[in-house]
């Protein structure tokens, strides 16, 4: 099983060199932690920044500076700021390669649930209806199960919608798994995972086809 | 050249008045019109409508308007950290609608441009689409979405000079460039105002003729919503 950090670490293993890459809040923003070496790549913050570096050291932080998440930041060589519409026009206009972000349910046709509980204060989906809506390619990082124990990925999202038929991707700390026109095609197991573990975990259809691999990370 | 400077906050708000919908520049706590908004509440305007990414923290932003039960309506992207937000929204009294972050700057930016609508795919599928046009362009579905309309844009830059044009820092720029010359007067207030002439035209992001109303605002706190750091490895 892994943790937030593993999670992480198998996902930057899905980052290819020249990738534009939008990560989201919560375990996608521990990826850029895990860059591959001898690849490079340069992470899109939809406030305004392409080109995003690490956080700043204490003393150094530029209240002018910060991501998405509302963090101080810093920028690498290369980087540059846009308003923005701007913003979402890389986005939307299909620039950025890949999306990578959290989600409180995925269905197996690809629809994804992540903003709203109902009931529940609601805080808003900022960027990630904009986000879903277009990139080529999208991951899901997150927990198999919620804190209840009840499956994430199910036949069809309960909550109300973020996105329909998008994400092509999901890691969790069980599991890399695809999105097929038949279900949720098991790709890898977390190291000490067994398959029925996954298919216990799992609500929507499982695809199990042939000897399923334990994950490198 | 037409001078646009005024002598600061007072000036630059007047005419302003209750149920006015205003743009306010800013993604989170940064590249907010500070020296406005604490004008906006020394005035004390009502039944506001806030086209606004985010609204603020408690005490700060456009939290301090909140305070004072100054806003009728936000429309926003997304509204976190801010207790009397929640409170307000819950118990009713404040009107919130959230739209997509990149339909909100789009929303903006047709407005300045003069564009009535638009289709954008964001939150198709979704509760966001409830009751909007839709239309398939080459096999994928979008929605139409309208300008705003809305009275005053109240911005922020770093440098601007007595032409109203204006240059943006880092990411304190945002939605600033977006809301100037989307309603239909734009007031910028800026940490440094010059002489025209003094800035380079090759560096202008948003030029004077966008911009209504300009002054050099003061004591900007600048404040860090969410201080992060790493260690210095000695």
């Amino acid at each position: 099983m892994l943790d937030k950090n593993g999670i992480a670490k198998r996902i930057a293993q899905e980052l290819k060199d020249g990738y534009f890459v939008n990560l989201g809040i919560g375990i996608p923003t521990l990826v850029a932690n895990y860059i591959p070496s001898g690849i490079s790549v340069e992470f899109q913050s939809e406030n305004g920044v392409l080109g995003m570096g690490p956080f700043p050291f204490e003393g150094e932080e530029d209240p002018d500076l910060i991501n998405a998440g509302k963090q101080t930041i810093t920028t690498l060589p290369g980087a540059s700021f846009f308003d923005s519409a701007m913003s979402f026009s890389m986005i939307r206009g299909k620039h950025v390669d890949l999306t990578i972000l959290g989600a409180m349910e995925v269905a197996q046709n690809g629809d994804i649930a992540n903003w709203k509980i109902p009931g529940k204060m609601v805080k808003g989906m900022g960027g990630a209806m904009d986000l879903v809506a277009s990139a080529e390619n999208i991951i899901v990082a997150m927990m198999h199960t919620n804190r209840a124990g009840e499956s994430k990925l199910l036949k069809r999202c309960s909550l109300p919608l973020t996105g329909v038929g998008c994400v092509k991707k999901v890691v969790t700390d069980l599991a890399v798994l695809e999105i097929t026109p038949e279900g949720f095609k098991l790709l890898e197991r977390a190291p000490g995972v067994s398959v029925s573990q996954i298919e216990k975990a799992t609500e929507g259809t499982l695809i199990v086809s042939g000897d399923i691999p334990e994950m490198h990370i | 050249m037409i001078l646009k400077t005024v002598s600061g906050p007072k000036e630059a708000l007047s005419g302003l008045f209750d149920g006015a919908t205003l743009m306010l520049g800013g993604f989170g706590l940064c590249g907010i019109p500070e020296n406005a908004i604490q004008e906006l509440v020394r005035l004390g305007v009502k039944n506001l409508t806030c086209i606004s990414n985010n609204a603020g923290v408690d005490d700060f932003g456009l939290g301090l308007l909140l305070q004072h039960r100054q806003i009728k309506k936000m429309i926003s992207s997304y509204v976190g950290e801010n207790d009397e937000f929640e409170r307000q929204m819950l118990s009713g009294e404040l009107d919130v609608e959230l739209i997509p972050q990149g339909t909100l700057a789009e929303r903006c930016r047709a407005a300045q441009a003069g564009i009535p609508a638009f289709y954008t795919p964001a939150g198709f599928g979704t509760e966001v689409a409830a009751g909007k046009e839709v239309r398939d362009f080459d096999g994928k579905m979008h929605i139409l979405e309208h300008a705003f309309v809305s009275d005053f844009s109240i911005v922020k830059a770093w440098k601007g000079d007595e032409a109203g044009n204006l240059i943006f820092k880092g990411t304190a720029r945002n939605f600033n460039p977006c809301m100037c010359g989307a309603s239909k007067i734009t007031i910028a207030e800026v940490e440094e105002l010059v002489p025209a002439g003094t800035l380079d035209p090759n560096q202008i992001h948003i030029p004077g003729i966008f911009v209504q109303r300009i002054f050099q605002g003061m004591q900007y706190e600048k404040r860090i919503e969410q201080r992060t750091v790493r260690r210095k490895i000695i």
